[in-house]
């Protein structure tokens, strides 16, 4: 690195802070004591919401003028190998608009139940990383329309893999494992009409639905 | 190389219209076997990296059309050997024992790799310890991924497996069906093969 880019590097402020600054006195401003922590850490503004007005503050952060973050990349969990811990639930924001990202977490009491309120109605991309979330950490995502395991297959009994409490290689021994595995019909759940034509249709953009329209003989019913 | 100088360079006229090249002598099951081993149509299961190798032999490179394995079966019903290249998850357990009871007889099976054969690495709660748990396994190459070579040098094992078959042998061409309790093998015995090994020993069953 020369010294010329050393020295635009100390000056260009810190992306992270940039967003913090951007979203957090108006968050404070709209939900008096609903951000239980804000930092950055790797050039990522954080901020850490009580879970009770978590969807509130999502959809805010969705919606105000001044926020626009219409773009969901993921939600994720994570358990800490330490007990006094909380139990974080992760979800990665982005503006498209405004270019700027910024991470929210729900705190939850790890031995309490883990349930929060989904955001499926706010960014439908939500609705596959909610069931991942569901199927690796057992965290209930209330009102969320299709919660079924999505990675593992769906009479898996042994648990929530990625929880600490979850033995590596699994609850059962080999056989018992390997018979379960053998004896799920696949195609009981993973259907064609899993992804049927005449579902989708309804949720096509309008002007796809226009087009299609125009040709009845291809339109599903 | 191997020719002899002997030969009359221009046989009698007379000699060559009693060799017929219409007829030859041979025994039927070294024809079969022969035929076989020649046109094996591979079943690709490739469901991890080493996919990629198996790609790679079928690519001009190593061409496994020389083995006359150019033909790409996607369909089971079409395919004389099964080559597993890659992890299997329990979750696809029941699709490859799917398509390996859809393949018609005769038919053969090559796990390719140490994921294929062992698990290899992966000695999880999501990955299946060895496909021979699951279905007959034939050949296995090592390797992680196994070179393009390794993989030549199993087909050409498989074929030297298939040249000592006999048509007369009537327990050769059986199915392995199922066990009424679901297994495919006895359940001590997936366990037993199942065992840690190596590095991993060193984990707990609880933590
Ligand atoms: S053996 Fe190695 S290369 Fe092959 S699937 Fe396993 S990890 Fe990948």
């Amino acid at each position: 690195m020369t010294t010329d880019q050393a020295a635009e590097r100390a000056t260009t402020p810190d992306v992270g802070e940039a967003s913090l600054a951007a979203t957090l006195p108006a968050l404070r401003a709209a939900f008096p004591g609903a951000v239980v922590r804000a930092m950055v850490g790797n050039h990522q503004a954080v901020i850490c919401v009580a879970p009770a007005q978590a969807h509130a503050v999502l959809a805010w952060l969705r919606d105000d003028p001044g926020q626009r973050f219409n773009y969901l990349t993921d939600v994720t969990c994570v358990e800490h190998r330490d007990p006094e811990l909380p139990f974080e639930i992760v979800y990665q924001l982005r503006s498209l608009d405004r270019k700027a990202d910024l991470r929210v977490k729900i705190l939850l009491d790890p031995d309490g139940p883990l349930r929060v309120e989904t955001v499926f109605d706010l960014w439908a991309g939500a609705d596959w990383l909610e069931r991942e979330a569901w199927d690796m950490f057992g965290v209930v995502f209330v009102h969320h329309p299709d919660l079924r395991r999505i990675l593992m297959w769906e009479t898996y009994s042994e648990g929530h893999p990625l929880r600490k409490s979850f033995p590596l290689r699994g609850r059962w021994s080999r056989s018992e494992q390997t018979r379960q595995a053998l004896a799920d019909n696949p195609e009981a759940q993973y259907s064609l009409e899993e992804l049927s034509i005449s579902e989708a249709y309804r949720a096509l953009p309008k002007d796809m639905v226009e087009r299609l329209a125009a040709h009845p003989r291809e339109q599903a019913t | 190389m191997g020719l002899t100088t002997d030969v009359n360079p221009e046989p009698d006229q007379r000699e060559l219209d009693q060799i017929s090249p219409n007829w030859i002598t041979t025994r039927l099951d070294f024809l079969a076997n022969w035929s076989r081993s020649n046109s094996l149509w591979p079943m690709p299961f490739g469901t991890a990296c080493c996919a990629i190798e198996f790609m790679a032999t079928a690519a001009s490179r190593y061409d496994i059309s020389r083995f006359g394995m150019e033909r790409m079966s996607y369909s089971p019903r079409q395919a004389d050997v099964l080559i597993c290249a890659g992890r299997l998850p329990f979750k696809l357990a029941p699709v490859i024992r799917r398509i390996w009871d859809q393949m018609p007889q005769p038919k053969w099976a090559i796990s390719m790799g140490a994921c294929a054969s062992t698990g290899g690495i992966f000695d999880t709660y999501a990955m299946v310890q060895g496909i021979d748990t699951i279905i007959p396994v034939d050949v296995y190459v090592p390797g992680c991924p196994p070179r393009p070579e390794g993989l030549l040098y199993g087909i050409l094992m498989l074929h030297k497996k298939i040249m000592g078959e006999s048509l007369a042998d009537p327990t050769l061409r059986v199915e392995h069906l199922m066990g009424p309790d679901g297994l495919f093998r006895r359940p001590e015995a997936i366990d037993e093969v199942s065992e840690p090994f190596g590095n991993s020993v060193h984990q707990t069953r609880s933590a």
